[in-house]
């Protein structure tokens, strides 16, 4: 049910505002929106409306005279104070905003109970999931646990490929990573984009709300011809079911590796490899 | 009656005489050696509305394309190649030169000079642009290039973009970049040296004031962006590696020096586009120009600030939080002085006498997209609400508001006013009109419904998407609007083609204009005029007419005004 609400595949989604509601910082960015959005509006309707009012009003008439004003100072100085006062008030309200979309919060008490660290950007408490999101051509992985910035190809980590499950009430960061060319990390309900730039990394952070919900989003930079189906998936669960997961997953990867060794021994006593 | 019928040329016009040398050559030989700034001109425009056409059809391959989701009609190779030279067109080869064509064209005649600076200067910029454009075109017989108008690198560098058709796109940054900027600096010394006697900075027409920006931001921005894409090259067959991260390049670099160049690029190709509705609003609305120092001082400090602004098309990009913050600000300074412009022109509207002509149409329906355009750059401003709309359909429909329905707008406004001196035919106006409410009407339909498509998560340059996501309706709408539009777009091209021959005489001055072009005749004779006016104010035509006036004690006939005024 929550899934199916989290994609809402309506005909008409999001016609005036952001998707939000997988996570607080989307949320933030999806307020600060509406509040833009309500001067803009305002500002909108007055321009245009004077525009409107003035083509039909001053149609050349029988008798009518244009008037011959070349300008007026106190007019343009009005005007540019106006300007100037609603670009003011705009930034007021992005830096009261900034916080709450950048700064992580704490994990609730219900999250998973995780250690601190601190090497990452952190919520206050310090306590957090670390995920590490490696974009290349033309898919997302992402490796579980704090270690993972190490080098997510060696260190021996659960990890995933397109679809991420993460547990829910828990501040979960991100680090964001490309080993190609540029990608971009976007999941529209659960916050803003950040670029995964080969030789840099980026950080960026969410804490979902409701265990359950599957939130859909895509790579957001052109990394080549397939960049249209470089998709990726949060699947959201409770911790405890998180916790399970990861178990399975390391289980399952390793019966693979283990599999693989297997082969690989039998291929080379029979001298096929 | 033609127009060098001496018995119906109204009084202040000054008799001009042709100076042909008598014809040997023949006539494609005399465009192909000509320095005749209004032949450049001429051939300027053509050519980049040749390119306009090209680039609408790849446009409408691209929405074809993504008219219904899952489309396997265009694949996702030829789709970046599609988008690539779509962008790539209708910056480098259709808006930005089709500005210097108006430039050419014009800035003499409203100076009251007798050709550019350089002449000769000139012709090498347009055959430049020729050049530039068959280099890239011919890449469509290969492999085009596909790393989009901006060309991130390590995406277009030789390991993920081996084709020589990235190389060919360097070529024709560089090439059209050589021709602009000699054709900038030509425009500079025009401007500087060549007024006509009494044109101080305070009386120069508001379109030569904005091609004056125009050429200085040319040539602050043009050879950042040689720099960088001459980088890319030897990055890419020489072995440097500026941009490459495995060798301690930094792609972060590329956005820097791309942006730098790239923002300033926006300004050039929307400032002669004010300028021409700064001349066009006054002289249909039968009024001075409202605020005219303001405009000119506004239009100098966009020029100043666009090169401040670059890194807010880098908000996703690793870039400290504190310098987004001045990015931000910066973006938010630049809005100022754009409203100034937008209230002056409205000002300039009220309590007129419009006379509705086709010209306005236009300059009207500007004014009212590029509103929603600017509207929405302020939101893409606010680098957290950017982390949103960056690279997503937001920025698509933003863009093409301030391009399609900005700049594109403009020019047709410009052609409807001056395609009567430049041919010495009108337009036909009904013509005009109807092309205008498709156009609108096609616009609106194609790129309003991108914003909802950007704020429900589409990303921008995706070949196709899955159903069910809530994009399919929106994009469908987009779709048949872009086949409206292009229906409109038609019509005016069937006009021109149309009127060239067949259309009503125009006169020397058919809308009773300010500015002195339209003291000569239509078309003006290769030296454009005998005898240059004294210039008394931001109005020289006018104040002629007047003059006349005075001393003849009739209101002046001018060429057929009066029909589009009826008063
Ligand atoms: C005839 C009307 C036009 C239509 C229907 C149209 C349509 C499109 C489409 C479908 C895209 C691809 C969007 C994507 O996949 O991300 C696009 C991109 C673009 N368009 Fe247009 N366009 C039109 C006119 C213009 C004009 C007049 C300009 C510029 C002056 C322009 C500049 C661009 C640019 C710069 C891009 C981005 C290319 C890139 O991402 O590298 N377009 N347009
Ligand atoms: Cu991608
Ligand atoms: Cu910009």
């Amino acid at each position: 049910m929550l899934a199916s609400l989290a994609l809402a595949p309506g005909a008409f989604a999001n016609f005036l505002t952001p998707k939000s509601g997988g996570s607080p910082n989307a949320d933030s960015i999806a307020e600060l929106y509406k509040l833009v959005l309500y001067i803009a509006a305002f500002v909108f309707l007055v321009v245009e409306l004077t525009l409107l009012y003035s083509v039909y009003k001053f149609r050349a008439k029988k008798g009518a005279v244009a008037a011959q004003i070349h300008g007026n100072t106190r007019l343009e100085i009005g005007w540019t104070v106006a300007a100037g006062l609603i670009l003011v008030v705009l930034t007021v309200i992005t830096f009261i905003k900034l916080p709450s979309i950048i700064n992580p919060p704490n994990s609730d008490p219900k999250g998973l109970v995780l250690s601190a660290s601190t090497t990452e950007p952190s919520p206050p408490n310090g306590r957090k999931l670390t995920i590490c999101v490696t974009g290349r051509q033309y898919i997302w992985r992402y490796t579980y646990g704090a270690a993972c910035q190490q080098n997510p190809f060696t260190t021996k980590l659960p990890y995933s490929y397109q679809q991420m499950v993460a547990p829910a009430n828990t501040t979960v960061v991100l680090v964001i990573q490309s080993t190609d060319v540029i990608h971009s990390w976007w999941i529209p309900s659960m916050g803003g984009k950040v670029d995964a730039v080969p030789g840099y990394t980026t950080y960026t952070w969410f804490k979902a709300p409701y265990a359950g919900a599957i939130y859909h989003g895509q790579c957001a930079q052109l990394c080549g011809r397939n960049h249209a189906a470089m998709t990726a998936l949060v699947k959201v669960v409770s911790p405890t079911d998180y916790q399970a997961w990861i178990q399975q997953q390391t289980a399952a990867i390793n019966a693979a590796n283990q599999q693989v060794i297997q082969l690989r021994r039998v291929l080379t006593a029979t001298g096929n490899l | 009656m033609s127009t060098t019928d001496y018995a119906v040329r109204p009084v202040p016009q000054i008799i001009a005489h042709e100076v042909h040398k008598p014809r040997e050559t023949k006539k494609w030989v005399d465009w192909v050696t000509t320095t005749d700034h209004k032949k450049i001109g001429i051939m300027y425009m053509v050519t980049t509305f040749v390119f306009f056409i090209l680039g609408g059809v790849e446009a409408l391959l691209m929405r074809v394309q993504l008219g219904v989701p899952n489309n396997t009609l265009i694949s996702a190779e030829h789709y970046n190649q599609l988008l690539t030279i779509h962008g790539t067109t209708m910056i480098f080869l259709f808006v930005v030169p089709i500005m210097a064509g108006f430039g050419n064209y014009f800035v003499p005649l409203m100076i009251g000079a007798r050709d550019m600076a350089f002449p000769r200067l000139n012709a090498l910029s347009y055959w430049l642009l020729l050049f530039g454009g068959i280099v890239f075109y011919f890449t469509l017989f290969f492999r085009p290039p596909e790393a989009g108008w901006w060309s991130y690198p390590p995406l277009s560098e030789a390991l993920y973009s081996p084709s020589a058709g990235q190389d060919a796109w360097i070529f024709l940054i560089h090439i059209t970049g050589i021709s602009s900027l000699v054709g900038a600096i030509n425009f500079y010394a025009t401007i500087v040296n060549m007024r006509a006697p009494g044109m101080s900075w305070g009386r120069l027409p508001l379109f030569v004031w904005s091609i004056l920006i125009y050429a200085v931001l040319l040539i602050v921005a043009l050879p950042v962006v040689a720099a960088a894409v001459t980088m890319l090259l030897t990055d890419r067959h020489f072995g440097t590696h500026f941009f490459d991260p495995t060798n301690h390049g930094s792609p972060v670099l590329w956005q820097h020096l791309f942006w730098f160049f790239g923002h300033p690029e926006v300004y050039i190709m929307i400032l002669p586009g004010f300028g021409i509705i700064s001349e066009v609003i006054p002289v249909f609305s039968r009024k001075p120009i409202f605020g005219y120092k303001a405009i000119a001082a506004a239009t100098s400090v966009i020029a100043f600030l666009a090169v401040l602004v670059w890194a807010h098309h880098m908000f996703a990009s690793p870039v400290p939080v504190v310098v987004l913050g001045f990015f931000m600000l910066s973006s938010f300074l630049i809005g100022v002085p754009t409203g100034v412009k937008i209230f002056n022109w409205i000002a300039t509207l009220w309590r007129g006498s419009l006379v509705m002509t086709a010209s306005l149409y236009y300059a009207v329906g500007f004014i009212a997209i590029f509103v929603i355009g600017g509207i929405t750059g302020i939101f893409l401003a606010i680098f957290p609400v950017d982390w949103q709309l960056n690279d997503t359909y937001f920025v698509v429909a933003h863009f093409h508001y301030v391009l399609m329905g900005g700049a594109v707008f403009t020019i047709f406004a410009g052609i409807y006013y001056w395609f009567p001196k430049m041919t010495g035919r009108l337009l036909n106006e009904r013509a005009g009109k109807v092309s205008f409410w498709i156009m609108f009407i096609g616009f609106n339909m194609t790129f309003f419904v991108q914003h909802a498509l950007g704020l429900s998560g589409m990303p921008r340059r995706i070949y196709t998407y899955q159903p069910g996501l809530g994009w399919s309706t929106y994009n469908l709408i987009s779709t048949i609007g872009s086949f409206i539009l292009s229906a409109g777009i038609l019509v005016t091209v069937i006009n021109i083609a149309h009127s060239f021959k067949h259309g009503r005489i125009a006169g020397p001055d058919p809308w009773k204009a300010n500015t002195l072009e339209w003291f000569t005749t239509s078309p003006p004779p290769v030296n454009n005029f005998d005898a240059i006016p004294r210039v008394r104010s931001v109005e020289p035509m006018r104040d002629i007419r007047r003059q006349v006036e005075r001393s003849t004690g009739v209101t002046q006939k001018t060429g057929g005004s009066e029909r589009f005024a009826r008063v």
